[in-house]
C-alpha cells in the first residue's frame, strides 16, 4: 500500500538520479558574467529586478506629486502622468515581482532547497537572465523614443493603446510590446527548468510532501506562469500586428478625429480576455512564492512546525488551479454576457476558501509558537495583515452589483495595491532580511531594517488606507487631475496630499534599505552557516554562501519534513531534515517528526 | 543508507500497476515521473506550453471570424489549384498534410533507430524528416505567393471578403511554419552529430560542454510529432470550416 511511504524516515531510496555533470568556470567572466550557476544567475535576476523596481518606484513619486499638489510641477503633463502610470504598473508587477520570485527567490532556492547541485539545465538558465536583461533594457529604451513610453495604462486596452492620441503609440506601444515577448521567452527558459529541477532532480529522501512551503509556492506559480504568459504572447503578437502593419484583430470600425480609419471587424474583447486570462493567474504568479515564503518565514522564526503542512501544500495548488477561471472578474464593466459575471463571481469567492484556509493556518502556527520578533518576523506578520486587508476588500470588488460601481475607482487602486504590491512586498524585504546571510555570509543591520520595516509597515497603510475611502467617494483612478466635480468634496484633495507625502518618505525608507544591503555586505555581523536556526537543506551547506554545486562532495539525504521545530528538552530545539535518524536525541521518536504527527513535538 | 551506487537508469523500478503506481511516484522522492530524463521531461512542458500559445491562436481566431461583418472567404475556393483546368479544392494542402504526417512516420523511425545505435540510419531518416519539412515550408512559401501576389490577400485587406481572413492565415501558418523551420534547423544539427558519433563517443555540447545522448533524438521526435499534431488541427479549423 502507498500510505506514509514516504514518511517512513529510517529508509532511503537508493539513488535515481545521476549525479549532474556540471560545468566548471574557468575565468572571472565565465564565472561572474556568463555564469551557469543557479546562484549567481539569482543574484543578477535580483539586482536587475531591483533596479527597474526603482525606476517603477521613482515614476510613483512622479504621479503622487502631480495627486498631491496639481497645477504645481510644470514638468508633469497629463501624457506624462499616463505614460508613469503605466511603466509603473507594468514594471513592479512583471519586471520587478515576477522576476524577482522566479527568476531570483527561483533561481536561489530551488536547487539548494530540493538538494539538487544545479538547474536542471544551467546553460538554458543563464540564456533565461540575458534575455530578461534584453527585455528590461528594450523597455527603457521606450523611454528615449520619439513620443515616450506607452501610456496606454498596464493594461494595454485596444483600440486607444495603439491610436494617435495615446502617449507612446509612435513607437512605445512596440517596444512595450516587444518587451513583453522577450520576457516570455526569457522566463520560459527559466520556468522549464525551475519546474524539472523540482519534478525530476530532487535529492533522496526528499519527497514532494517534504519539500518545504517555499518550493512549493515558487513551484506552482511557475506552472501558473509557463500555462499563463502564453495568453499574453499572443495577445502581444496580435496588436503588434494591428499597430505596424494595420491588421484589424482588436480593432472596430472606428471614427477617430472626425476621419474613418482604415480598421474593421476585429474585437476589442478579445484582447481583454487575453489579458487577462494572462492577468489574473498573474496575480497569484507573485502572490504563491509570497505565501510559501511567508510560511517558512513563520514557521522559523515562531519556532513552530507550520499548521497544516498538507492543507497548505493542497491550498496552493487548488489556487493555483482555481486562478485560471476567475480572469472575467476584471471585465464586469466591459459589456459581456451577464451570465458570465454569474459564473466569474461564483468562481473568484471560491477562492476565499483555500485563502483563508491559508491564513488561518498561519495565524494558528504563531498560536503557542515562540516568536521572535526579528526582522524577517516583522514582514512577515505586515504580510499577513496587509494580506487579510487586501483580501477583504476583493470580496467587495468580486461581486459584480458591487464591483459596477466601484470599478475604475480609487478603491480598486487601494485593494490590488494592498494585496499584490505591498503584501508581496512584505515579503519580498522579509525573504532578504532573512537569506542575506546565506548569500554573504553576513547578518544585516538589526537597527536600519527596525527603521525600514516601521516606515514600511505604517507607511503603506497611511497610504492605502486613505485611497479606499477616496474610492467611496467616487474618485476615479489613472485621471491626471480632478477639477471641481460636484460629487468629491474639497477636503479629498488634503488627503491626496497627505498620502504624497507620506508615499515620498516611504520611498526614502527603501533607500536605507539599499544602503543596509550594502553597508552589511561590508560591516555586518559574520552570521555563521545556520543563524537562524532553521531546518532546510540550504542553510546545511557547507560552504556559506554555498560554493559551486551547492553541497560538498556528497549531496544530503532528507530524513524528515521542513518543520521540526520547538522540540523540548534539547539543546537545540530543531533537527535539519537531513540529520540522519542514528545522531537524533534518543528522546524524540524520528518516524514521529513528520507532517501527519507534529504534535509529538509538543 | 550512505551506499550511493546508481541502479542502471534505463531499469524500470518495481512498483504498483495503475493509479495506486502513479501515487507511489509523485509519493516518492528524487523523481516524479520515474525513468524521464530531464530532457524529455522538460520538453514534454514546454509542448504543454506551446499548446496554451497555439490555442489561443486559433481561439483567436474564431473570436474575430464571429467579429467581423464581411463575408468570410469560402477555404474551398481559396485554396484550388487547377491542373490543365478544372480546379481542384484543397490539393495543395492535401499533399503538404501528407508530406508532414509522412515526416512524422520517418520520425519515428529515427527515434527506433536511435537506440538502437543504428547511426547511419537514424541520420538518413532524421534527414530524411528534415527535407519532408523544408518542402513542406517549401510549399507554404509558394501558398503564401499564391495568395498575396495572384489574388492581392493582404495583412490588412482582402478582395475577397474579411481582412481577418488574410491576417489570421498569415499569422497562424507563418508562426506554425516557424516552428516547423526550428525543427528542420535541429534535426540536420542533431543529425550532423548522430552521423558524427558524438552521442557514441560522448563528446561535449559546443555551447553547454555536456555529454549528449540518443536521447535528443527522441526529444527532437516529441517536437516534431508536436507541430505536426498542431497542423492537423489548423489544417481542421481553417481550411475545412
Amino acid at each position: 500500500m502507498v500510505d506514509a511511504a514516504h514518511d517512513q524516515v529510517d529508509f532511503v531510496p537508493p539513488a535515481e538520479v545521476e549525479e549532474m555533470e556540471l560545468y566548471h568556470p574557468k575565468s572571472f567572466l565565465t564565472k561572474y558574467v556568463f555564469s551557469q550557476d543557479a546562484k549567481v544567475i539569482a543574484i543578477q535576476y535580483s539586482f536587475t529586478a531591483i533596479a527597474i523596481g526603482l525606476v517603477a518606484l521613482v515614476l510613483s513619486w512622479m504621479m503622487r506629486l502631480q495627486l498631491g499638489f496639481p497645477e504645481t510641477f510644470s514638468f508633469i503633463e497629463a501624457e506624462d502622468y499616463y505614460q508613469f502610470i503605466t511603466m509603473h504598473g507594468m514594471i513592479m508587477v512583471i519586471y520587478l515581482l515576477t522576476a524577482l520570485f522566479l527568476g531570483g527567490f527561483g533561481n536561489y532556492l530551488i536547487p539548494l532547497m530540493v538538494g539538487a547541485r544545479d538547474m536542471v539545465f544551467p546553460y538554458v538558465n543563464m540564456l533565461s537572465y540575458w534575455i530578461y536583461l534584453a527585455a528590461v533594457l528594450i523597455l527603457l529604451a521606450s523611454f528615449f523614443v520619439p513620443g515616450g513610453p506607452t501610456g496606454a495604462g498596464w493594461t494595454l486596452y485596444p483600440p486607444q493603446a495603439i491610436l494617435p492620441g495615446t502617449p507612446g503609440a509612435e513607437g512605445g506601444i512596440i517596444l512595450m510590446l516587444v518587451s513583453l515577448a522577450f520576457f516570455i521567452v526569457g522566463f520560459t527558459m527559466g520556468g522549464l527548468n525551475y519546474v524539472v529541477t523540482v519534478l525530476q532532480a530532487r535529492t533522496r529522501g526528499m519527497t514532494l510532501m517534504r519539500m518545504p512551503l517555499t518550493i512549493w509556492g515558487i513551484f506552482m506559480a511557475t506552472v501558473l506562469a509557463l500555462l499563463a504568459f502564453p495568453a499574453l504572447f499572443v495577445g502581444a503578437v496580435m496588436m503588434t500586428l494591428d499597430s505596424l502593419l494595420g491588421t484589424s484583430f482588436f480593432m472596430p470600425a472606428i471614427v477617430h478625429m472626425g476621419e474613418q480609419l482604415s480598421y474593421g471587424g476585429g474585437s476589442p474583447v478579445l484582447f481583454q480576455h487575453l489579458f487577462w486570462f494572462f492577468g489574473h493567474p498573474e496575480v497569484y504568479i507573485v502572490a504563491l512564492p509570497a505565501f510559501g515564503i511567508v510560511s517558512d518565514l513563520i514557521s522559523v522564526h515562531a519556532r513552530r512546525h507550520i499548521f497544516g503542512y498538507r492543507l497548505m501544500v493542497w491550498a496552493i495548488v487548488i489556487i493555483g488551479g482555481l486562478s485560471f477561471i476567475v480572469w472575467a472578474h476584471h471585465m464586469y464593466v466591459s459589456g459581456m454576457n451577464p451570465w458570465f459575471g454569474f459564473f466569474f463571481a461564483t468562481t473568484t469567492l471560491i477562492i476565499a476558501i483555500p485563502t483563508a484556509i491559508k491564513v488561518y493556518n498561519w495565524v494558528l502556527t504563531l498560536w503557542r509558537g515562540n516568536i521572535q520578533l526579528t526582522i524577517p518576523m516583522l514582514f512577515a506578520l505586515a504580510f499577513i495583515v496587509t494580506f487579510v486587508n487586501g483580501g477583504i476588500t476583493g470580496l467587495f470588488l468580486g461581486n459584480v452589483v458591487v464591483d459596477v460601481p466601484l470599478s475604475d475607482t480609487m478603491f480598486v487602486v487601494a485593494h490590488f495595491h494592498m494585496v499584490m504590491g505591498v503584501a508581496p512586498i512584505m515579503v519580498v524585504f522579509g525573504a532578504i532580511y532573512h537569506w542575506y546571510p546565506k548569500m554573504t555570509g553576513r547578518m544585516m543591520n538589526v537597527a536600519m531594517g527596525q527603521i525600514h520595516f516601521w516606515i514600511t509597515f505604517l507607511g503603506a497603510y497611511a497610504i492605502f488606507l486613505p485611497l479606499h475611502y477616496l474610492g467611496f467617494l467616487g474618485v476615479p483612478r489613472r485621471y491626471y487631475e480632478m477639477t471641481d466635480t460636484t460629487f468629491i468634496p474639497a477636503s479629498a484633495q488634503d488627503l491626496n496630499a497627505f498620502v504624497t507625502v507620506i508615499a515620498l518618505v516611504v520611498g526614502a525608507a527603501q533607500l536605507l534599505f539599499l544602503f543596509n544591503i550594502g553597508w552589511s555586505l561590508v560591516n555586518g555581523k559574520k552570521s555563521g552557516p545556520n543563524p537562524w536556526r532553521a531546518t532546510t537543506l540550504e542553510w546545511q551547506t557547507a560552504q556559506t554562501p554555498p560554493g559551486h554545486g551547492n553541497f560538498g562532495k556528497e549531496l544530503p539525504v532528507v530524513h524528515r519534513w521542513a518543520y521540526a521545530f520547538g522540540l523540548p528538552d534539547a539543546t537545540e530545539d530543531y533537527v535539519p531534515q537531513n540529520l540522519p535518524p542514528d545522531q537524533l536525541n534518543s528522546d524524540y521518536d524520528n518516524s514521529k517528526l513528520s507532517p501527519d504527527t507534529p504534535q509529538a513535538a509538543e | 543508507m550512505t551506499d550511493s551506487t546508481l541502479p542502471e537508469t534505463g531499469q524500470s523500478i518495481a512498483r504498483p500497476d495503475g493509479m495506486q503506481g502513479f501515487v507511489t511516484d509523485w509519493a516518492s522522492d528524487q523523481r516524479a515521473f520515474k525513468n524521464v530524463p530531464w530532457g524529455k521531461a522538460m520538453m514534454w512542458i514546454f509542448l504543454l506550453s506551446d499548446t496554451f500559445i497555439f490555442s489561443c491562436f486559433l481561439l483567436s481566431y474564431m473570436t474575430v471570424r464571429m467579429s467581423t461583418t464581411v463575408p468570410w472567404p469560402i477555404p474551398s475556393e481559396v485554396f484550388a489549384l487547377s491542373f490543365g483546368g478544372e480546379p481542384i479544392p484543397l490539393i495543395l494542402i492535401a499533399i503538404m498534410t501528407f508530406i508532414l504526417i509522412s515526416s512524422s512516420g520517418t520520425m519515428a523511425m529515427a527515434v527506433m533507430y536511435g537506440y538502437k545505435r543504428d547511426r547511419r540510419t537514424t541520420a538518413i531518416l532524421m534527414i530524411v524528416t528534415a527535407l519532408f519539412g523544408a518542402s513542406f515550408v517549401g510549399m507554404q512559401a509558394f501558398e503564401w505567393t499564391k495568395l498575396i501576389v495572384d489574388e492581392g490577400v493582404r495583412p490588412w485587406g482582402n478582395p475577397m471578403g474579411a481582412a481577418q481572413f488574410g491576417s489570421t492565415f498569415f499569422m497562424i501558418t507563418g508562426f506554425h511554419g516557424f516552428h516547423v523551420s526550428i525543427g528542420v534547423l535541429f534535426l540536420f544539427l542533431i543529425a550532423r552529430k548522430v552521423w558524427r558519433g558524438e552521442y557514441d563517443n560522448e563528446t561535449p555540447g559546443f555551447f553547454t560542454s555536456r555529454k549528449g545522448n540518443y536521447e535528443s533524438v527522441e526529444i527532437m521526435g516529441l517536437y516534431w510529432h508536436f507541430v505536426d499534431l498542431v497542423w492537423v488541427f489548423i489544417f481542421a479549423v481553417f481550411y475545412l470550416w
